[in-house]
C-alpha cells in the first residue's frame, strides 16, 4: 500500500486506485467464448479440408510429385496450426485471471527455447528437401522431349511445332505483320516447315514429353492448364520454357494466369490430349508456314519486312 | 541472463544537456503544421485511416462483382481492375506502412524510449505533408481522364503502361509519382525513427532493455529505409519508359497491332526491383506488428514475455534474411529456374526465427494470468491468423508448391491473411490499448467486443475458405471466372459465402470508427496508466502527455520493460523508470 502512495505521488499519472474496478470488471469478462472460438477454429478448419468439396482438379500429367508435396506440407503446416491453436486455447482456459495461482517469472528458458527451434528446422528440412528433389526434376528437361512454342498475345493463344526437321525456326517480333502473327523469319530455311496454328486448339500426344516454350509478342501472359500442374510466365523479349509429360486424355483449358490487361480472364485456349493415331491424323491436316504464306501470297503481295536480327 | 537485474547496468550521466524544444505559438503551429511527434502521429494515423475507408470500400466492390457478377451496372473489367488494383496498393503502403511507422512509430518511439520529442522535429513535420501530397496525387488519379491505373498492385510492365491495361493514360503516371512522393516523404520520417532510437534514448534505457515494440518499429524501419530505394528507381525509370519513351523495362513489342519505337529493355529486371522492395515490405508491416503484440500480450497476461532476447535475435535475424527472399514471388516468372533452390532455401529457412517468436508469444500465456481485455483478444486472434497465413507461406515459399498455386486465390488468401488481417488485428489491439494515453479515455468496451468477435470470426471466414478456391485452379485477378471444365458451379457459393462475410466485417469497422469518435467525449476517464504496464509512456507525468512529455525532467531507468509479477514484488508491474529499491524490499 505504501507502494501506491509513493507511487502516486512520483507519478502521479499512474495507477489511479479508482480504475481497480474498471480492471476489476475486465476480469470478470467470461473467458470461454475466446477459449471456444480458437477450439472451433482449430476442428472447423481440419472438418472443412476434409469434407468440403472443393478440391484440386485431377492431374493430367507426369507431375503427381508437385500433388504429393503438396499434401506432405498440407499434413505438415495442418498438424502445427491445430498444435498451436489448441495450445492457445488451453493457455487462455488455464491461466485466464481469477483461475489460480500466481504467474510464474520466468524471463526465458533455454532448452525449451532451443528444442522448439531445432524441432522446427526438422519440420522446414522435411518440407524443402522433397521440394527441391522434384524442382531439380521439374528444371531438367529430358533429351526425348520435342519442343512446342505457345504465344501469348493480347487476348489469345497461338501454338506452333516444328515440321519434318523437329527443329522451330528463328522468329523475331520486327517479322510480325498480320499474315505472320508469331514473327517467323521468312528466311530461315527451318521456318518454312513449321507448324503454325492461331485459331484452333493445340494438340499434345499422351506420353510424349514435350518442352513448353513460351513466347509473347506484347505484354507477359502466363501459360497455365490447371490439370498439368505446370505454369510459367511469358515474357516478350525472351523465351521461358518448363516441360511436363501429358498422361491422360482429354481436353483442358488453357488460362492466363499473369494479369494481361482487361481481357485477361477471357484469354481462353484449350488443349488436346489424344492417343498416337488421332494426334498424327490432327497433324497430317495443319499447314506449314510455307503453305500459309504461300496461300496467301496467292491473293496479296507479301508485306513482310527482310529483318537482320534471329532469335530462338 | 536477459538483463533484468536492477541496477545491473550503471546510470551513466547524461552526456549533453538538454536542447530547448521548439515551442509553437499559435494554434495552427500547435495542431497543423506541428513539430511534435505525436499530433504528427495523429494526423499520420487519420490520414491512413480515411485513405484506408477508400480501400474499404474499394474492397467491397471487388467482393460484390465476384459473388453476384454482372448486377452492379458500372463495374466492368476495367473497374474491376482498378478496384483491386487500388485496394492493394493503398492498404500496403498508404495505409500499413504509414499507420505502423509514421502513426505508432511517431506517437509511441519518443514516449516509450524516453525522448522529449524525435531528433528531428521540423523534418518531422515535413515528412507527414509529403505524406499527404502524396495521398492526394493518388487520390487524383480517381478523377483523371482513363481513371486510376489498373495495372494490379505490382504494376508490372510491359501492360502497366500500354493500351489495354485501365490508367495506362494518366492513371499510371500519378500512381508513379506519388509512389515517389510517399518514398521521398517517408525517407524523412525514417531517418528521425532511427536516429531518435539510436541517439534519443532516456539514462539506462540499454538498447537490451527497449520493449520489443520499439525493436519491431525500429528494424522495419532500417528496412524500409533499405528497400524503398529499390522501388524508387524502378518508379522512376518507368516513369521515364512512359512518358520519355526509354525502355528500362520495355523490349520490343506488338501492341494492339501495332509495332512499337521501344527495343532491348528487361520486364523482368521490374519485378526484381519491385520485389527487392516488396518482400521487405511484408516485414515493414510485420516486425512493428510483432513487436506490438509482444507488448500487448505481455501487458495483459501480465507476465514477463517469454525468452526476449531470443525475441529481438529473431526480429533482427527476420529482419535480415528478408532481403534474400524477394525472388520467392517469381518462381514462375520466367527468370533463371535454377534460382529456385536458393530463394526455396532462404525461404523456408526464415520460417524459423518466425516461428520462435510464435512459440514463445504462446509461451508468454503460459502460467500467466490472462485479462481477456479487448487488446488481448485481438492479440490472440493475431496468433491464430498469424500462425494460419504464416503457415501457407511454407507451400508458396517451397517452389515447387509453389508452381500450380501461383497467381491463384490461394496466394490472395495468403496475403491477406498473413499480411492483412494479423497486422491490422495487431493494429486494433494497440488503437484499444494506447488510446487511453493518447486521449485520456478508454474506448468503449461493450463495442469493441462486437468490433472484435464480427471481425476476427469474419475475417477468418473470408479468407481461409479463399485458399481452396486457388487450390481447384481459379486463378487471381479474374473479374468473373466464366465457364471452365475444373472449376464446379458450387464454387460460386463459396464466392457469395465470401462476400457477405466481407461485407460483414467491413460494416463492422463503421462500428470501430464510430467507437473512436464517440469515445473522445463519452469514454470512461482512463487515468494515466489503466492496463497497469510497466513501459515508459504509461508513466507520464500528464495524460495525454503534453508537448515534450516528461514535464522537467527526464525519466531515468532502472529495469527492463517485463517486469510482471516480479517474485517479492508487492505490485503485480514494476514501472520501468521504478528505481532499484522500490517495492521489491
Amino acid at each position: 500500500m505504501d507502494l501506491c502512495a509513493t507511487g502516486s505521488a512520483a507519478f502521479p499519472g499512474s495507477t489511479d486506485r479508482r480504475f481497480d474496478a474498471y480492471l476489476q470488471l475486465q476480469a470478470e469478462v467470461d473467458g470461454m467464448p475466446i477459449v471456444l472460438a480458437l477450439v472451433l477454429i482449430a476442428v472447423g478448419s481440419v472438418l472443412f479440408h476434409f469434407l468440403s468439396p472443393w478440391w484440386w482438379t485431377p492431374i493430367a500429367s507426369n507431375w503427381g510429385y508437385i500433388d504429393t508435396t503438396l499434401i506432405i506440407t498440407f499434413w505438415i503446416t495442418g498438424t502445427v496450426f491445430v498444435a498451436v491453436v489448441l495450445f492457445t486455447a488451453y493457455c487462455v482456459y488455464r491461466f485466464r485471471h481469477g483461475t489460480a495461482e500466481r504467474p510464474h517469472y520466468e524471463p526465458e528458458n533455454k532448452k525449451l527455447e532451443w528444442t522448439l527451434t531445432i524441432a522446427t528446422a526438422v519440420g522446414v528440412v522435411a518440407m524443402l528437401a522433397p521440394g527441391l528433389f522434384v524442382w531439380r526434376q521439374f528444371v531438367t528437361v529430358p533429351d526425348e522431349a520435342t519442343d512446342v512454342e505457345i504465344v501469348g498475345q493480347q487476348w489469345g493463344w497461338s501454338f506452333r511445332l516444328p515440321g519434318g526437321d523437329g527443329r522451330l525456326g528463328t522468329s523475331d517480333i520486327r517479322h510480325i505483320t498480320a499474315e505472320n502473327p508469331l514473327g517467323l523469319n521468312p528466311n530461315d530455311a527451318r521456318a518454312k516447315d513449321d507448324v503454325v496454328i492461331a485459331s484452333d486448339d493445340l494438340h499434345l500426344m499422351i506420353g510424349k514429353p514435350v518442352k513448353v516454350l513460351l513466347r509473347s509478342t506484347d505484354v507477359l501472359h502466363n501459360f497455365y492448364v490447371p490439370e498439368f500442374r505446370g505454369k510459367m510466365d511469358m515474357v516478350p523479349g525472351s523465351v521461358t520454357y518448363f516441360w511436363l509429360t501429358p498422361t491422360r486424355t482429354g481436353t483442358f483449358d488453357i488460362l492466363c494466369a499473369e494479369l494481361c490487361g482487361v481481357g485477361h480472364p477471357q484469354m481462353r485456349g484449350a488443349v488436346v490430349v489424344e492417343d498416337k493415331a488421332s494426334y498424327e491424323a490432327w497433324l497430317g491436316k495443319q499447314q506449314t508456314f510455307a503453305e500459309a504464306t504461300q496461300r496467301l501470297k496467292t491473293t496479296k503481295t507479301d508485306s513482310t519486312p527482310d529483318g537482320s536480327s534471329a532469335r530462338n | 541472463m536477459v538483463d533484468t537485474a536492477i541496477g545491473r547496468e550503471p546510470i551513466a550521466p547524461a552526456e549533453a544537456g538538454e536542447v530547448e524544444l521548439y515551442h509553437p505559438h499559435s494554434w495552427i503551429t500547435k495542431y497543423v503544421f506541428s513539430q511534435d511527434a505525436k499530433i504528427i502521429a495523429i494526423q499520420y494515423s487519420l490520414t491512413a485511416m480515411a485513405i484506408g475507408l477508400v480501400a474499404l470500400v474499394l474492397s467491397w466492390l471487388t467482393r460484390w462483382q465476384l459473388a453476384f457478377p454482372g448486377t452492379l451496372s458500372f463495374i466492368d473489367p476495367s473497374q474491376y481492375l482498378q478496384y483491386i488494383t487500388m485496394h492493394g496498393m493503398i492498404m500496403v503502403v498508404y495505409l500499413l506502412t504509414a499507420l505502423f511507422l509514421g502513426g505508432f512509430g511517431n506517437y509511441l518511439i519518443p514516449l516509450m524510449v524516453g525522448a522529449r520529442d524525435m531528433a528531428f522535429p521540423y523534418l518531422n513535420m515535413l515528412s507527414y505533408w509529403t505524406y499527404l501530397l502524396a495521398v492526394l496525387v493518388l487520390v487524383a488519379s480517381f478523377f483523371v481522364p482513363g481513371g486510376p491505373t489498373g495495372a494490379g498492385w505490382t504494376l508490372y510492365p510491359p501492360q502497366s503502361i500500354l493500351p489495354g491495361t485501365p490508367g495506362y493514360e494518366w492513371g499510371i503516371i500519378l500512381m508513379l509519382a506519388s509512389l515517389i512522393i510517399f518514398i521521398i516523404g517517408f525517407t524523412m520520417g525514417g531517418l528521425n525513427y532511427v536516429v531518435t532510437v539510436l541517439q534519443g534514448r532516456a539514462r539506462g534505457m540499454t538498447l537490451m532493455r527497449m520493449p520489443l515494440t520499439i525493436w519491431g518499429i525500429f528494424t522495419a524501419t532500417v528496412l524500409a529505409l533499405l528497400a524503398f530505394p529499390a522501388l524508387f528507381v524502378g518508379a522512376v525509370m518507368m516513369l521515364f519508359d512512359r512518358v520519355l519513351g526509354t525502355s528500362f523495362f520495355m523490349p520490343s513489342l506488338v501492341s494492339m497491332g501495332e509495332q512499337l519505337q521501344y527495343g532491348g529493355g528487361s520486364p523482368i529486371l521490374f519485378q526484381h526491383l519491385f520485389w527487392f522492395f516488396g518482400h521487405p515490405e511484408v516485414y515493414i508491416v510485420a516486425l512493428p506488428a510483432f513487436g506490438i503484440v509482444s507488448d500487448l500480450i505481455s501487458t495483459h497476461a501480465r507476465r514477463n514475455i517469454f525468452g526476449y532476447r531470443m525475441m529481438v535475435w529473431a526480429i533482427v535475424a527476420i529482419g535480415v534474411l528478408s532481403f534474400v527472399v524477394w525472388a520467392h514471388h517469381m518462381y514462375v516468372s520466367g527468370m533463371n529456374p535454377w534460382f529456385g533452390f536458393f530463394f526455396a532455401t532462404t525461404t523456408l529457412i526464415i520460417a524459423i526465427p518466425t516461428a520462435i517468436k510464435v512459440y514463445n508469444w504462446v509461451l508468454t500465456l503460459w502460467h500467466g494470468d490472462i485479462h481477456l481485455t479487448i487488446p488481448m483478444l485481438f492479440a490472440l486472434a493475431f496468433i491464430v491468423t498469424f500462425v494460419n497465413g504464416g503457415l501457407t507461406g511454407l507451400f508458396l515459399g517451397n517452389v515447387v508448391v509453389d508452381v500450380p498455386l501461383s497467381d491463384t486465390m490461394f496466394v490472395v488468401a495468403h496475403f491477406h491473411m498473413v499480411m492483412g488481417v494479423a497486422p491490422i488485428f495487431v493494429i486494433f489491439g494497440a488503437l484499444y490499448h494506447w488510446y487511453p494515453k493518447v486521449t485520456g479515455r478508454m474506448l468503449n468496451e461493450w463495442l469493441g467486443q462486437l468490433h472484435f468477435w464480427v471481425t476476427f470470426i469474419g475475417a477468418y471466414a473470408i479468407f481461409f475458405p479463399m485458399h481452396y478456391l486457388g487450390l481447384l485452379g481459379m486463378p487471381r485477378r479474374y473479374h468473373e471466372i466464366g465457364q471452365t471444365s475444373f472449376v464446379p458451379e458450387s464454387a460460386q457459393n463459396l464466392n457469395v459465402f465470401i462476400t457477405i462475410a466481407a461485407l460483414t466485417v467491413g460494416a463492422v469497422q463503421l462500428v470501430f470508427l464510430f467507437n473512436l469518435f464517440w469515445s473522445l467525449r463519452y469514454g470512461r476517464a482512463s487515468g494515466g496508466n489503466p492496463w497497469r504496464a510497466t513501459t515508459l509512456e504509461w508513466q507520464t507525468p500528464e495524460t495525454p502527455p503534453p508537448h515534450g512529455n516528461w514535464g522537467k525532467e527526464l525519466p531515468v531507468v532502472y529495469r527492463w520493460a517485463y517486469d510482471y509479477n516480479v517474485p517479492g514484488a508487492k505490485e503485480d508491474f514494476l514501472p520501468q523508470n521504478q528505481p532499484p529499491d522500490w517495492g521489491t524490499g
